[in-house]
């Protein structure tokens, strides 16, 4: 059942944190505006402090910049970060102003705002972790400065289980496993106006990225082709598409469309449009989010049997596995659901049932809860430099 | 070359007696979370409290429920003044109490039930949901805590104190079967 919320709860004031550029588009970012609007929605008072690449342009007004990022390498890929000694400034005068019940800080670790604000707050402060890279190395160089600041944070969400065990082994303590929300609703309603095409398969992701498995998915189509011979595949994801074009097969070419990056509603469209689709990733997947707007657009999930997908498809009853990185298990696992419409069916009647523990509604009902058991008492975010040198010193409004 | 040593010295003493401060100052911040989560708790609990003598006593349950359910709410009450720790047993009588009298047949979601108990029901298990929420908080508080505190040069300098050793709160806040979070 959902926990909703108490009789006589009051509305909050809470501060969201983003550490990513506001511009660019990303799990995390998008995680944050979500549950920003969705907290809106019941009625709290909602800010959220992020970079953001071009000032002049027309923000909600519901969130704060936090200044410029900068482009730097960051935990194996380039990310947009905010740090340094204005940015600080203006960290401590948005946490000075608005007079938080409660902060919630995503990607604490993260060398950026949401870092800056653990930092220099003390009170309710609720931090979320999301990815769940392999151990880091910022946290081992500079453990004592972390550590100064998680311990500041009295609640700690992950998003997945990975992410949950990333943080159990490599900072230690505990964290509460919330998983991350789907828009359901606007997804169903989207792939409702959405005809289904026969024999049709779908693919998202980077076509280049090796561990979402495309290569395998390829490697599987000739079997796949020779046993339905009407099979199409779409292939939707940013990446050079001449290169696997020049190296595929012709035959197998007719039977694949690369559909390049397509927006969010493009996005549902082409898994609504898919019998199945296809998730044959090989690794470094902390939640799926696709799986589960895949579930929610109707569509028969099939995926490799990484732990995060298997949790999410329930052992394989919300959607079918197979061994991850195994074409001929795959080609199988293709032939037998595109033959077997009663299975697909049966499949997507599942996710659909599934996929309502991902809807945003429940949840914000989890993180409420959360919010209510540290502020319940009625204590406020307020700043608190103790124990930090560079806080003390080297920081002036 | 003893004026080198000299100023050496009274640099090393410096940054340590620095080190020093800030250590009080995370071990006083921590400490303080403790505080509060413990606060957070202790409301929580009281909270459960009154909403299970609400639920009991409004007549929607079978009278040996009732009567258990108020039995246990009524001795935690008692001890609502005591420590955390010494709360422990009673609040766990009070989870076991709700467990029982709740178990199979008050599934929220089951047709017949009256939207007056459908919404006790909710209050009692939402309120179960955040105090094993807040003890997992503070546990974690504790822990935090307890690993500062276990250093060398905080255990010599008594940087914590005569506050006493931070303890854990234990008890059985399961939920009833079928109704917990998803």
């Amino acid at each position: 059942m959902k926990s909703q919320p108490l009789n006589g709860g009051r509305a909050l004031r809470i501060g969201l944190v983003c550490p990513y550029s506001w511009n660019s588009p990303g799990g995390v970012r998008s995680h944050i505006e979500d549950l920003a609007l969705a907290l809106i929605q019941r009625g709290h008072w909602v800010n959220v402090l992020a970079p953001v690449e071009s000032p002049e342009q027309e923000l909600p007004d519901w969130l704060t910049d936090a200044g410029v990022p900068v482009a730097v390498p960051y935990n194996g890929s380039v990310a947009k970060l905010r740090f340094g000694i204005r940015a600080m400034a203006r960290v401590r005068k948005w946490i000075d102003v608005n007079d938080f019940d409660v902060l919630h800080v995503h990607e604490p670790l993260a060398p950026s705002v949401s870092l800056l604000a653990c930092w220099v707050a003390s009170g309710p402060i609720v931090a979320t972790w999301h990815s769940s890279a392999e151990r880091s190395r910022v946290l081992n160089a500079s453990f004592y400065i972390a550590q100064t600041a998680l311990e500041k944070i009295s609640a700690r969400i992950a998003v997945s289980e990975s992410a949950r065990r990333y943080l159990v082994s490599h900072v230690g303590g505990d964290a509460i496993l919330i998983p991350n929300g789907v828009r359901v609703q606007a997804i169903a309603e989207r792939a409702r106006r959405t005809s289904k095409e026969p024999e049709a398969l779908a693919f998202l992701g980077r076509i280049d990225e090796p561990r979402k498995g495309l290569e395998i998915l390829l490697a599987a189509m000739p079997a796949v082709i020779r046993s339905v011979p009407d099979v199409h595949l779409t292939v939707v994801g940013p990446g050079d598409a001449s290169a696997q074009i020049a190296r595929m097969d012709k035959d197998i070419g007719q039977h694949v469309t690369f559909a390049g990056k397509l927006s969010d509603d493009q996005k549902i469209e082409a898994l609504a449009r898919a019998q199945v689709y296809v998730a044959p990733h090989t690794g470094g997947e902390s939640f799926g989010i696709v799986l589960a707007e895949a579930m929610a657009a109707g569509t028969a999930v099939l995926a490799s049997d990484l732990e995060a997908f298997s949790v999410v498809l329930q052992e394989g009853r919300a959607g079918q596995l197979f061994p991850t990185g195994d074409s001929q298990a795959l080609a199988n696992a293709i032939v037998a659901l595109l033959n077997g419409p009663d299975r697909v069916q049966e499949l997507a009647g599942a996710g659909r049932l599934r996929v309502r523990d991902f809807d945003w509604d429940t949840v914000v009902d989890q993180v409420l809860a959360v919010y209510e058991a540290v502020t319940v008492n009625g204590d406020k975010v307020t700043e608190d430099l103790r124990g930090q040198l560079v806080g003390r010193w080297m920081v002036s409004r | 070359m003893t004026w080198w040593l000299a100023v050496v010295f009274v640099v090393l003493a410096c940054v340590f007696a620095l080190y020093l401060s800030v250590t009080a100052g995370r071990l006083d911040r921590l400490h303080r979370r403790i505080d509060s989560a413990q606060a957070n708790l202790s409301t929580l609990l009281l909270r459960r409290n009154s909403a299970a003598i609400e639920l009991a006593s409004s007549g929607l349950l079978d009278p040996a429920s009732s009567v258990l359910i108020l039995n246990a709410a009524h001795v935690a009450r008692e001890c609502a003044d005591d420590t955390l720790a010494d709360r422990s047993f009673s609040e766990s009588a009070l989870s076991a109490a709700l467990n029982a009298a709740l178990d199979e047949s008050h599934e929220p979601d089951e047709p017949g039930l009256t939207g007056l108990e459908h919404q006790l029901i909710t209050e009692v298990v939402a309120l179960g949901t955040r105090v094993q929420l807040s003890r997992r908080f503070l546990n974690d508080a504790v822990r935090a805590c307890r690993q500062v505190r276990q250093q060398q040069l905080v255990r010599i300098f008594r940087l914590a104190g005569h506050t006493a050793w931070p303890q854990t709160m234990e008890m059985d806040d399961a939920l009833p079967v079928g109704l917990g979070p998803r």
